[in-house]
């Protein structure tokens, strides 16, 4: 079985957000950049799903310029076959899910998996363009995703509850915990990570139905109100008669 | 332009956040249609009426009470086609977003979700999106004649505009492929108060030192009317259901007012709540963190806080 996995570059969660270039360029400043956190689930259950089923592959696949290559390492290090990097700038949803479908066009995957979102763009959108794409189910966000030959059952997330579902391979997911366990690296995954492939792809013209204006920062927050703890009545007073919230 | 309205409805019920997206669409201009699938009371199907839809359809078909994705997408392309719509207002849901990417994709529409705002309009058509997880918007130009926006809670007013509306019956022939996916069961919950709908929330963290301990924050968030959530690691060793979990990898909060009780305040919890209007924090360490995003906070134990709070609250009403 063939797995793709897609892998988005990203600040780390603690990153502070700022902006150069009157406000549209990202200000990559001593920002540290991982693997999506929920493409990690995506990666962690692909990995799971080849150490169970023999025969089966792993490649990643990121769209962005030369500096996401580490991230794609990073993913042979956890345990990836080979990865592909589309050389382009991911502009917008649209563009990236063009790039996907196209390599997955070229080579058939049983199973293509995503995160549920990008902590960058938090779109939410790449794993449904893909799928309408290329003409299959998509499913998102997928919380557990067992395969029995070609047939999957999956557990999705939906406000204040859960869904079971059945699908035949194949078809794209949008994975979030606890569908695995984020894997660690280990010291033979770094170095085996060094020699496996990493194919560079250029991009496929793609007319874009988007584009980036501008940046903006939220207002910063005014400083708090502390109340003491032997007086929690005067909390609901401000909670009534100042934010008018009651 | 023409708009249509896509409404998610719950136990016969239409979504808060659907009606916030027929406010949007009303405030845009329209003329609206909104279009509801599945099983929904009759009387809240009308009521959309007075939230600013001139018209709405109904798809009675039983199989689409269950929300299947492409299927969905389906109906919506047809029905804006047949409605001559240009635009696509639906909320920013686990359902509402990925239906968005494949009808966008179906008819060559711009699209963008996690919409904050109504459009500036004057020159071209400028949506405001939020990115980075709530730590920055971004300014996106919809430059296709055609296009989908996935509205985040709180994007629109919603305000009684009008009268109740006739609701017109509606097909689309679906076939096997729309039905690729099948839904095999579902747990609910049901009766209480949903998370990403709540206009208050009472959340918990590690503070709370134990599931068995949770009974003092749901007593205040009967009190409150509020939905219940949690940290990270609260779900993550079951002391709580995983979709209670608030932050960067769980739900993505915008309520009225958030009340956070022993969480630490870690930026990743802060993602997912930074939208909410105000924020109190009861933490016993006065350097938590979480007290330099709040607007009210108490250094306290929250065994004796919360108790007390909840009395203060009964005795206010
Ligand atoms: C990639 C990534 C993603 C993450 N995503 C999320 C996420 O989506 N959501 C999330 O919440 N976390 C997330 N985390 C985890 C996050 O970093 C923190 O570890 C977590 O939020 C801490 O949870 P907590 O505040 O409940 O616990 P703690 O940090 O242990 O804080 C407990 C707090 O309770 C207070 N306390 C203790 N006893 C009492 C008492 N009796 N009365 C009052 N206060 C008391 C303490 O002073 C302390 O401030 C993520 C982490 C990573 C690396
Ligand atoms: N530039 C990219 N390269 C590879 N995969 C991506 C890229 N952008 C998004 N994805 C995938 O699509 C998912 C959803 O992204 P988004 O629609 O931006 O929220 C991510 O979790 C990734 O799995």
């Amino acid at each position: 079985m063939k797995i793709l996995v897609c892998i988005t570059h990203v600040p780390d969660t603690t990153s502070k957000i700022n902006f150069t270039d009157n406000n549209t360029k990202f200000d990559t400043t001593g920002v540290q950049f991982i693997i999506g956190p929920y493409d990690d689930y995506a990666l962690a259950r692909a990995i799971e799903l080849k150490d169970a089923i023999a025969g089966t592959t792993v490649t990643v696949l990121n769209v962005g310029p030369a500096d996401t290559e580490p991230t794609l390492r990073k993913g042979l290090a956890i345990g990836a076959d080979d990865a592909i990097r589309v050389n382009a700038e991911p502009t917008d949803s649209f563009f990236v899910a063009s790039q996907i479908a196209a390599i997955a066009k070229e080579t058939p995957y049983d199973l293509i998996l995503m995160g549920r979102e990008s902590i960058d763009y938090n779109s939410g959108v790449v794993h449904g363009i893909v799928a309408e794409l290329l003409g299959i189910p998509s499913i998102s966000p997928v919380m557990k995703l067992d395969l029995d030959g070609t047939k999957a059952k999956l557990a999705r997330e939906i406000e204040g509850g859960k869904e079971y579902l059945e699908v035949s391979l194949p078809f794209v997911a949008g994975c979030q915990e606890p569908i695995a366990e984020w894997k660690i690296p280990n010291m033979r995954g770094i170095m085996s990570a060094r020699t496996k492939p990493l194919k560079v792809v250029e991009p496929k013209a793609v007319d874009s139905g988007v584009k980036l204006q501008k940046f903006e920062l939220p207002p910063p927050k005014g400083s708090v109100k502390m109340i003491p703890a032997d007086n929690v009545p005067e909390l609901v007073n401000l909670l009534k008669n100042e934010a008018k919230v009651l | 332009m023409a708009i249509l309205v896509f409404v998610e409805s719950a136990e016969g019920k239409i979504k808060k956040t659907s009606i916030e997206a027929v406010a949007y669409a009303h405030a845009l201009g329209g003329p609206v249609t909104a279009i509801a699938l599945g099983a929904v009371e009759k009387a809240e199907l009308e009521a959309l009426g007075k939230y600013g839809a001139q018209k709405v359809l109904h798809v009675a078909d039983e199989r689409l009470s269950q929300g299947i994705i492409q299927a969905y997408a389906t109906v919506l392309e047809k029905a804006l086609q047949d409605e001559s719509a240009d635009l696509l207002v639906l909320a920013n849901s686990s359902l509402g977003t990925p239906v968005a990417a494949r009808v966008a994709t179906k008819i060559g529409a711009s699209l963008a979700s996690n919409v904050v705002e109504l459009p500036k309009t004057d020159g071209g058509f400028v949506v405001k999106r939020s990115i980075y997880t709530g730590k920055a918007f971004a300014w996106v130009e919809l430059k296709n004649q055609k296009k989908v926006i996935a509205l985040r809670k709180n994007a629109a007013d919603i305000k009684e505009v009008g009268s109740p509306a006739q609701v017109t019956p509606y097909s689309v022939t679906l076939g096997d492929a729309d039905f690729a996916t099948k839904i095999t069961s579902s747990e609910k919950a049901t009766g209480e108060v949903l998370l990403p709908e709540a206009n208050i929330v009472v959340s918990g963290g590690r503070g709370m030192k134990g599931p068995e301990h949770w009974g003092i924050l749901e007593e205040l968030a009967k009190t409150l009317h509020a939905a219940t959530g949690c940290s990270k690691p609260v779900s993550d060793m079951g002391w709580r259901p995983h979709h209670e979990h608030v932050g960067q990898t769980g739900v993505k909060v915008a309520p009225q007012l958030y009340i956070a009780v022993g969480i630490s305040g870690a930026i990743q919890h802060l993602a997912g709540v930074n939208s909410s209007k105000y924020i109190v924090v009861i933490n016993k360490d006065p350097e938590a963190p979480f007290f330099k995003a709040a607007d009210y906070g108490i250094v306290g134990d929250a065994f004796e806080i919360i108790p007390k709070l909840t009395e203060a609250i009964k005795a206010a009403k």
